[in-house]
């Protein structure tokens, strides 16, 4: 085991996959000269050079749409959407074109293609770049989508979404590129479509993902300082959904308070609140509960925007409200 | 008097080939009308009539290793690259016998085994794929070339402008073959597009581009020829706009209540079936019962093509959850 930051995490994994594989290459804007606008790709177009890792244009639909004919051609396109706010110019490439190709040529074509893109809120950017969009994503059949909260699961999620023959989005945090974590040395994939207990508890169970796992971790530790013993789920990935984890969870602990980050109207808590509801309602001892983002477009203000995004002392509240 | 190669470029048998494509579009087309008609065939239809001479003048010059990604009205474009005609009338009919097992549609035809990578439904997206299949061709080196068909209405897209840009900056091979038929979906070109020549907006992208009759094929395989050739050879794009009518509307639902009889009428004297045909006869290319021979031909293909399909059962209710995902 070494310690890594996330950001360098995601690095050593496109590095390992330049390295080993000849197909896999890198584009996106500002990736390769300038090394990312969050330094995830800093140094690799010195290394592998311009073929491998390539500048684009400021042009999201061409920019995935390329990637969606290479991959159809047997390449391994890694392609960075700088957020997830600018993949709405490529909504169409992603949505109708990459989720529909296997589906439409009845398996005649895949499309191995790896979107990287940040979503997420809390760094005083207003409405058009805060938003947590993955949502939308993972509404569609054809996607997966996953979202790593930890450098470890950044580099195993990483390579696995490179080595799947399916179109996947990662969703990474900015917030989460410095923070460091234990990544097990040399390659290693952690498969799709499974969540993780990143903390056993046996009162509650907070269902969270991304960035808000971190959350949640914290809003345990202050439940456990007064005698509350929360169970934390990490989704990982959101699309495919592993249910069974997180049903598992809330029918050991009986209450469930599931958080994201982004709206709660339509969101990913609603889907999985949902799920806990139909599979364990008769083991359920509370209804269970939701801690969102506010249903707001994300102000500037530094006060507002803490405000508008979920954080532990909401999370705490949440679960005393289901004792 | 004999034609000779020079007076109309290509040899006997090529001509006579490219007589039978067009006359094949067009009876598989026919065959559609009329099955859509018989309700055999749901959805959205758009037929080719007219604009046979585009397909049948570019597509055959392509090779094995090419790629093609079209629009919607790409029937003509698939019996052209070779497709089963049975397999095509199989998927129109939505039965597990289809080219996409019947998940496709008339909209959404694949081959990947001839390279024909779709029809893409959405207006203007298959120029963004276009340009990742050039560039695995240059990346891989296999000399491939990716026709990109696309129709005026994609012109004013803005998946057009970031397609010809990157395909020019990265120098992918791609053909963008613009059929511009006058109309996107019941609105006149000129009423949407505030340029005067499509075939001018390659000139900001410094893209070569060329116009050509799209009703006569023989101008449009000899500019294709040079537009294929300069893609292949490592110079980067090339664009092609094929002036061109379709005889009947947008889909079948359309009453075609927007268009000029008159021009209809011009159109229709320059279709490019009777006119090659005339053309064939008159240099003797080809002799009455061939071209007989080719027009009885395509019309049995097509009956047996819709007899197949007709025959053809649906897909089981298990294969709707099928090719979701690949393992």
């Amino acid at each position: 085991m070494a310690e890594m930051t996330y950001r360098g995490a995601l690095r050593a994994t496109l590095r390992e996959a330049l390295q080993q594989d000849e197909r896999v290459f890198l584009m996106g804007e500002d990736i390769g000269a300038y090394g990312g606008a969050y330094g995830v790709t800093q140094g690799l177009m010195a290394e592998f050079g311009e073929k491998r890792v390539k500048d684009s244009p400021i042009a999201e639909s061409v920019l995935v749409g390329c990637g969606v004919g290479a991959a159809m051609a047997g390449l391994r396109p890694v392609v960075e959407i700088m957020s997830i706010n600018f993949s709405l110019l490529a909504f169409d490439q992603i949505v109708n074109v990459a989720a529909k190709l296997q589906y439409m040529s009845a398996g005649q074509i895949n499309v191995p293609l790896v979107i990287r893109t940040v979503t997420g809120g809390g760094n005083m950017l207003a409405a058009t770049h805060s938003q947590s969009l993955e949502g939308w994503f993972a509404h569609v059949p054809g996607l997966k989508v996953a979202a790593p909260a930890t450098p470890a699961d950044a580099r195993g999620m990483l390579a696995a979404a490179i080595r799947d023959p399916n179109p996947v989005i990662i969703v990474e945090h900015s917030l989460l590129y410095p923070i460091k974590g234990e990544v097990p040395d040399g390659p290693h994939v952690t498969p799709l479509g499974k969540a993780k207990v990143v903390r056993a508890g046996k009162d509650v169970t907070i269902v969270s993902y991304l960035r808000m796992t971190l959350t949640a971790l914290a809003a345990a530790e202050e439940l456990a300082k007064e005698g509350i013993d929360a169970e934390v789920v990490d989704l990982r990935t959101l699309r495919p959904l592993d249910r069974e984890t997180f049903v598992a969870s809330a029918r050991k602990t009986h209450r469930a308070v599931v958080v994201e980050e982004g709206w709660g109207t339509y969101g990913i808590g609603a889907e999985v609140a949902s799920s806990i509801a139909s599979a364990a309602f008769d083991e359920l001892d509370a209804p269970v509960a939701r801690v969102s983002g506010e249903d707001v477009p994300m102000p500037y203000n530094k006060e507002l925007e803490r405000a508008a995004i979920p954080d532990a002392a909401r999370i705490v509240a949440a679960v005393k409200s289901l004792l | 008097m004999a034609m000779t190669r020079d007076e109309m470029g290509v040899d006997k048998a090529t001509a006579l080939g490219l007589y039978d494509v067009m006359v094949r579009i067009r009876s598989f087309e026919e065959k559609c009308a009329e099955m859509y008609g018989k309700a055999k065939i749901g959805g959205f239809l758009h037929l080719y009539i007219g604009e046979e001479a585009v397909a049948a003048g570019v597509i055959p010059l392509l090779e094995a290793q090419d790629t093609i990604v079209s629009h919607y009205r790409e029937h003509g474009h698939a019996i052209a690259r070779g497709l089963d005609s049975k397999r095509m009338m199989a998927e129109l009919f939505g039965r597990a016998t289809g080219t996409s097992k019947g998940k496709g549609g008339s909209m959404h035809i694949f081959d990947a085994s001839k390279g024909f990578l779709g029809g893409y439904a959405i207006v203007g997206g298959m120029m963004p794929v276009a340009t990742g299949l050039g560039l695995a061709s240059n990346y891989l080196g296999t000399k491939s070339v990716c026709l990109c068909i696309f129709g005026d209405g994609a012109v004013n897209q803005g998946e057009f402008h970031e397609s010809f840009n990157l395909a020019s900056l990265w120098k992918l091979p791609v053909v963008f073959l613009l059929e511009n038929n006058g109309f996107g979906m019941g609105t006149r070109v000129e009423r949407v597009h505030a340029g005067k020549e499509m075939s001018h907006l390659g000139d900001a992208f410094q893209i070569p581009s060329e116009q050509v009759d799209g009703m006569d094929v023989l101008a449009v395989r000899e500019v294709a020829a040079r537009a294929i050739e300069h893609a292949r050879s490592g110079k980067g794009p090339f664009f092609l706009e094929a002036v061109c009518y379709r005889f009947r509307g947008h889909s079948m639902a359309d009453a075609m209540s927007y268009r000029d009889k008159a021009e209809e009428e011009v159109w229709r004297r320059r279709d490019p079936l009777p006119n090659f045909r005339r053309l064939l006869a008159e240099r003797r290319a080809a002799t009455e019962q061939e071209l007989a021979a080719v027009e009885e031909r395509a019309e049995r293909e097509m009956a047996d093509a819709a007899a197949f399909a007709d025959a053809s059962p649906n897909p089981p209710r298990e294969a709707m959850y099928e090719h979701i995902y690949k393992e």
